[in-house]
């Protein structure tokens, strides 16, 4: 056991181990980055790991997702505890915690609270952005990370310092290109945990981060760098002078709502944008059946689900009274928006 | 027009001269993108009036989705 971090320990130095040894790190999502990440950071010794997931593990998980087994899918393991399971294997030296919750902005402080190093392993932006605000609003650095295909994106928040992903977007993105319909290869999770947990091990161990946006991708074999300094904002509302943390806020969720007796769920998305019905059906052609478009909604059969869309993004999704389903569904859809 | 872009060089039609042009060549229009020209951040607003030049030194990154 004395050995056991010998090799990393003499890199990094004797000090920077032992605060390795005592640091803290949550990762949220426990998909491809999040088990990448957490089994490095396993290894590598970090006294606290908590990991986030709100999924089960499925067949199509595990051609990426390593902390996963055969096993884990016939028991429909909750993602969150068959990673705990298996880092336990991996190291039983450390503290593991896992929560099998969905994050939104009324549960992430409570989650973060006494980390100090957040991982980014989300599927999506909606929850980046949430994230985002809550790791700012209690300055704890946030490395966020993303991939679908063979590309790749990093960059570190630092509270205070460098701007953070609020003051990059103007908008909330619809844009929800996911594993799910897009693909993946799995050298490319590597590459993006590779890099957060590089942050992660620099943060943890005092060393200097440059608030550099970096991308890759590995099959084209491209890769770009752009120092994001200039876009730190000042009026930004979530890192700027007066932040007022928009993700956190109640009115901003998204709300999903069973509605009662008719197997259906309704979805307001966390903000209100005007969408073109049209262009919407036009996209959806080939992926929707049954597309039916007046003035002020578009219905259509997407799946094995019947959806109704309205113009301010608000919808019912009929065929569940799940409110998990119904929003990932919705999630889907949307995707072909911005497609 | 010939430009490095994300270390690659490459040879695009004429038409694309201006960062709005070039965006909309790759669609990436109506994604959440973060361009840079020689070394520069280009802001949202000049998107379309940012004119792009033979031998340009171009960097995009955009945002995805998945983990």
């Amino acid at each position: 056991m004395k050995t056991r971090y010998s090799r990393q320990e003499l890199f990094l130095g004797k000090e920077s181990q032992k605060k390795v040894e005592s640091g803290s790190v949550i990762i949220i999502g426990a998909g491809a980055l999040g088990s990448s990440s957490a089994e490095m950071l396993a290894r590598a010794g970090v006294g606290k790991l908590t990991i986030v997931d709100r999924d089960y593990v499925e067949w199509s998980n595990l051609q990426r997702q390593q902390l996963y087994s055969e096993a884990d899918v016939r028991d429909k393991l909750p993602k969150a505890f068959a990673a705990k399971k298996r880092l336990e294997q991996i190291n039983s030296g450390i503290d593991i915690n896992s929560l099998i919750e969905d994050v939104h902005g009324l549960n992430i402080e409570e989650m973060i609270k006494g980390h100090d190093v957040i991982l980014d392993a989300t599927d999506n932006f909606e929850t980046r952005l949430i994230v985002n605000d809550a790791a700012v609003k209690h300055d704890i650095p946030f490395i966020m990370g993303a991939c679908v295909s063979s590309y790749g994106s990093t960059f570190p928040v630092i509270p205070n310092v460098t701007p953070c992903l609020h003051c990059l977007l103007n908008h909330l993105p619809v844009d929800g290109m996911t594993c799910e319909t897009v693909g993946v290869i799995s050298p490319i999770v590597q590459m993006v945990t590779a890099t957060q947990v590089t942050y992660a091990l620099k943060i943890l161990t005092g060393a200097q981060i440059s608030p550099v946006l970096r991308s890759l991708d590995m099959w084209k074999d491209e890769k770009a760098e752009i120092d994001l300094t200039r876009l730190k904002n000042s009026h930004c509302p979530t890192c700027g002078e007066q932040p007022t943390y928009p993700y956190l806020k109640f009115e901003n969720q998204m709300k999903s709502d069973v509605l009662c007796g008719r197997d259906a769920v309704q979805i307001r998305p966390a903000t209100s944008r005007v969408f073109e019905l049209n262009v919407f059906m036009d996209r959806l052609k080939g992926n929707a059946t049954n597309l039916l478009i007046n003035p002020f909604l578009l219905s259509c059969v997407f799946g094995e689900f019947r959806i109704v869309f309205f113009r301010d993004g608000r919808a019912i999704v009929h065929g569940t009274h799940d409110k998990r389903i119904a929003r990932s569904v919705y999630s889907r859809l949307l995707q072909y928006y911005s497609a | 027009m010939k430009f490095q872009l994300n270390g690659k060089q490459v040879e695009l039609p004429e038409v694309v001269d201006s960062v709005g042009e070039l965006l909309a060549h790759y669609q990436l229009q109506s994604r959440i993108a973060v361009v840079e020209v020689n070394k520069e951040i280009v802001m949202k607003e000049e998107y379309e009036t940012k004119r792009l030049f033979n031998g340009d030194i171009v960097e995009i990154i955009h945002f995805v989705g998945g983990g």
